[in-house]
């Protein structure tokens, strides 16, 4: 089932030269998105890293037609966008709104839940690169904890990482994938089903972020595997309610043994100051969700 | 024949659009507004009107759904009152600055805290640098043909355009209204054309970041910065006065109702006194003006019909050499005096017009304003201009406070 590299399009939809950071994990996973997603597609976008990546005006380095929106507004912008295209019998169009986390899990969170509760036919993907990195890194409620940021910046982030995935599946989507830009195979055959569904579809992200997480930019594609292999990001992905783990964490699950936490916390600078306390707790916590999502999968 | 059905002015505004045929709706219920919404889902989901309705969850998100619909190229539609509008706040600048011709109607309500559902003008006229052209309505006929006639104008100079009237004044209260003929509204609005298409043979960023200056594009060829469009923007509002004006005048000609244009005039022609207002309040000074003039006071009415762009030139030439400017209006900046009034005043400077002004507050958060009581109100202001005192006068009608009753009698 998997995807395989010469299914994936030879046409680059990001050019080279844009404005995202060096090693940036969101480019890399955008780059496979919009491979998959195709050039039928219009994008909605709030003020975000993912403004950066497009270009200044009048200069982009996207050729996707894309729309940029208000900060709170990304849902309800594709809203407007699928109710524009279908009163103008557009009914060919992928219409993709893409925000951080800060745009999904924040300041975006009522529009998103208004646009997936009335079934909108859309999808939202979520970077998830767990602060508000545009701004140069402050907290938002998907930082993890024991994370510096300049708005916790002696003590840590003290709660838990925001479970946005339950939110959404509460929603009862006919579509939820998680995807990290290490596997771009797995990326690129969830865009692919994700555009192959009708409603609203929610694919997350996980986006490590060279200069809000502390490490190197040539470490993003190991970062992104440390973090699926030690389970603090998962891979798998949610179809009418059924739930399945894919690719790298669907082995491990399998037959693999899972990497201390530990060792994703120790290639990563935004964690030097992360008790002994927070890091076992942190690890007892991404083994409880390990856990679940083992006993959802079955078998 | 003329087809006259009795309606509240939320049918009307609802009706409006209808016959406007407009593609995507997308509102959120609100005191006074919430009706006009009721009306238009069952035109919609009864077959009647061909349009996407999306019920969103926030009047962002309704605004929000507006400029992505228009954007898209479909003819829009929403409508709100009082904190609705102050919510869209972020969203009407961003629509403006889009340049896309949606319509709305801002049901006027007052804001809060404390609460009020009742009527006041607060929230529009608190929206007025946001870069929509606003414009008045004084009854429930008018409110039809300005929602066409708003299609029309913002069409024609892509800007957004605010069609105001009163809560329950207006809202909630039947009148007659002729209802216009759906081929003469095809006839009087062409369909509407997009300023920019959104596909991918032609991959737009719309709206991204831009710069201060100004800076080339890939072909080399030197776009706008920041500074020429917001310039741009205000040269469409203020070329917009004669696209409304001939807007009025064809439509005039289609369906034989004047509504001058940029603003309305009662028992004018000899007036000494001015009465100077906007919406039902500038109709209820004409039965002012009336009683006035049975005890011999050369009043008339000038009642403002376009808010922004604000007719600068015509409104001082109409005020001409009048001994006396009484202007009414149902809002206050803060710390200062009533928007209308510093607006009239401005347009004045450096002309020869020198007629004293008092300003009077009234009717906030729906506080009952009587014809008797502004033409009481007139009488007192003209007896202290005839005694000499030219000073401007802020004055809060009917407002109560042991301070206020302090030796004024209005």
């Amino acid at each position: 089932m998997t995807d395989n590299l010469f299914k994936i399009s030879e046409r680059e939809y990001i050019l080279p030269g844009n404005r995202a950071c060096q090693g940036c994990g969101l480019s890399l996973a955008y780059r496979h998105a919009l491979k998959a997603l195709g050039e039928n597609t219009i994008l909605t976008i709030p003020a975000s890293c993912l403004t950066v990546l497009h270009g200044l005006y009048p200069i982009t380095s996207v050729e996707i037609p894309c729309l940029n929106c208000t900060f709170a507004s990304t849902a309800a912008s594709a809203s407007g966008l699928v109710a524009g295209l279908k009163a103008l019998n557009r009914n060919d169009v992928t219409v993709v709104a893409v925000a951080g986390d800060g745009g999904t899990y924040d300041i975006g969170i009522q529009a998103l839940s208004g646009a997936a509760e009335r079934g909108t036919d859309f999808i939202f993907v979520c970077y998830d690169n767990e602060g508000y990195m545009n701004t140069g890194t402050q907290r938002s409620s998907a930082t993890p904890p024991g994370a510096l940021t300049t708005t916790t910046p002696v003590l840590t982030k003290q709660e838990p990482k925001k479970d946005m995935l339950k939110i959404m599946e509460a929603h009862g989507l006919p579509y939820i994938a998680t995807v990290c830009p290490s596997y771009p195979l797995d990326l690129h055959e969830k865009f692919t089903k994700a555009k192959s569904v009708q409603g609203t579809r929610y694919v997350q992200i996980y986006a490590p972020c060279p200069p809000g997480w502390g490490y190197l930019p040539k470490d993003t594609v190991k970062i992104g595997r440390l973090a699926v292999e030690t389970g603090i990001f998962v891979l798998f992905e949610i179809e009418d309610g059924r739930f399945r783990l894919t690719g790298r964490s669907r082995v491990l699950a399998k037959k693999g043994k899972r990497v201390p936490v530990s060792d994703y916390l120790k290639a990563q600078g935004r964690f030097r100051q992360i008790s002994p306390e927070q890091a076992e707790k942190l690890q007892r916590s991404v083994d409880g969700r390990w856990d679940e999502y083992v006993k959802r999968a079955g078998k | 024949m003329d087809n006259v059905q009795i309606l509240t002015g939320n049918q009307a505004a609802a009706l409006g659009a209808k016959l406007c045929q407009v593609q995507v709706v997308s509102a959120y219920p609100i005191t006074p507004q919430t009706s006009l919404t009721e009306v238009l889902s069952h035109y919609i989901e009864g077959g009647e009107l061909q349009a996407e309705y999306v019920r969103v969850e926030s009047e962002h998100s309704a605004m929000t759904v507006c400029i992505a619909a228009s954007t898209a190229g479909a003819r829009v539609f929403t409508s709100t009152s009082s904190h609705g509008l102050l919510y869209m706040h972020e969203q009407l600048h961003w629509a403006a600055g889009s340049r896309l011709p949606i319509v709305m109607c801002c049901i006027n309500r007052g804001v809060g805290a404390p609460w009020s559902i009742f009527n006041d003008q607060q929230d529009s006229i608190a929206q007025r640098d946001t870069g929509w052209i606003q414009i008045y309505c004084r009854d429930n006929q008018e409110i039809i043909d300005t929602v066409i006639q708003a299609y029309r104008i913002a069409e024609a100079v892509y800007v957004p355009v605010m069609v105001c009237y009163d809560g329950f004044v207006l809202s909630h209260t039947t009148m007659p209204v002729r209802i216009p003929d759906e081929r003469d509204v095809r006839a009087f609005l062409p369909s509407y054309q997009p300023h920019t298409i959104l596909n991918s043979q032609e991959p737009r960023n719309i709206n991204p970041v831009i710069f201060p200056w100004r800076r080339m594009d890939a072909e080399g060829c030197l776009r706008d910065g920041y500074m020429e469009l917001r310039y741009k923007l205000q040269k469409a509002l203020e070329e917009a006065k004669p696209v409304i004006g001939k807007a009025c005048s064809d439509y005039t000609a289609i369906f034989g109702r004047v509504h001058e244009g940029l603003f309305w005039r009662y028992r004018l022609d000899d007036a000494d006194a001015l009465l100077i207002g906007m919406g039902s309040l500038a109709t209820e000074a004409t039965m002012a003006v009336d009683r006035l003039r049975e005890q011999g006071v050369k009043a008339g009415v000038l009642g403002v019909r376009l808010y922004r762009p604000f007719p600068r030139e015509e409104i001082k030439n109409c005020i001409g050499q009048r001994k006396a400017l009484l202007i009414f209006e149902k809002d206050i900046s803060y710390g200062y005096e009533g928007a209308l009034c510093s607006d009239v005043k401005a347009a004045l400077y450096g002309s020869e017009v020198k007629a004293p002004v008092h300003n009077f507050i009234c009717g906030l958060g729906g506080r009952d304003v009587k014809a008797e009581e502004l033409a009481d109100a007139v009488k007192t202001s003209l007896k202290m201009i005839g005694a000499g005192n030219l000073k401007q006068q802020t004055i809060w009608l009917n407002c109560r406070t042991e301070k206020s009753n302090d030796g004024q009698s209005f």
